[in-house]
């Protein structure tokens, strides 16, 4: 039997590695997988929490929280299309017109 | 003893391919190192006796989003973003905080591995049925956020299309 820390330690691995992403990339197509990156992370704890309490309602959460990313990716997917057809650019520092 | 190897080999290939995802250069990379993450998270499910999100994490997110990620960078021509800079200017700083919260969490974890303050486990065996619980509780406990995850899926579709159209009117 796995301990329980060993795969909330794996899930906070995987979340600082999605953060890290998410923080010193400027291609959004990177920064948008290293949110799906979180996500897994936080899957991993939900499911790992779930076995510990015996209980199935950690797994329907992370049923959700897929749903989640899949509706999250279809827009921010639509999103970047958008913006590359509008500036030319992938990069999150270019994409600047609310700045002043 | 066995699983403890599986879970090692699985957690340390989740995480080589998550920072490989991070750093690759061309986007393309990425989605593969992402998706033979997924995988590695996916094995990990299995570890914990949760097949049904095994399936689930198979199907949806490595056959569907990833497929849908794999589309639009080949639509989006990146090769002038190829030769610019990959990082952001604070990315020190970035990477000082994420380690930082890292850190943190490491710490917390620690203290509830030496057995401070998760709550007793319940007694008796998990369920045996994992996909037949599931159903049961999505479709009784859960039928309302069933609904509203789907007009979620509405909303993202409606909202996709608007977005990836060519003009507005």
């Amino acid at each position: 039997m796995i301990p329980t820390s060993y795969y909330i330690l794996l899930g906070s691995g995987l979340f600082t590695i999605g953060v890290i992403g998410v923080l010193t990339r400027r291609n959004v197509l990177v920064i948008l997988m290293s949110i799906e990156l979180i996500l897994n992370a936080v899957n991993i704890n939900l499911v790992a929490l779930s076995q510990y309490f015996h209980s199935v309602d950690g797994q329907v959460f992370a049923i959700f929280v897929i749903t989640d990313a899949a509706a999250e990716a279809a827009v921010g997917l639509g999103l970047i299309i958008a913006l590359f057809r509008n500036k030319e650019t992938v990069n999150a520092d270019e994409i600047d017109l609310l700045k002043w | 003893m066995l699983l403890l190897v599986a879970f090692g080999v699985l957690s340390a290939v989740a995480l080589v391919s998550g920072v490989m995802v991070i750093t690759r250069r061309n986007a393309v990379h990425s989605v593969i190192w992402l998706i033979v993450a997924l995988f590695a998270v996916g094995g990990i499910f299995l570890l914990q006796h949760a097949e049904f999100l095994f399936a689930v994490q198979i199907i949806l997110y490595v056959g569907g989003i990833m497929v849908l990620f794999l589309f639009v960078v080949m639509l989006v021509n990146l090769d002038v973003a190829l030769k610019q800079a990959q990082f952001s200017r604070q990315w020190q700083l970035g990477l000082f905080t994420a380690v930082l919260v890292f850190a943190q969490l490491a710490y917390v974890i620690y203290k509830i591995g030496s057995g401070m303050s998760l709550p007793a486990q319940p007694a008796g065996p998990a369920p045996a049925h994992n996909t037949q619980a599931i159903g049961q509780a999505l479709y009784q406990t859960y039928m309302l956020p069933v609904e509203i995850a789907s007009l979620l899926l509405l909303v993202a579709m409606v909202g996709a299309v608007i977005m990836a159209k060519r003009k507005f009117e």
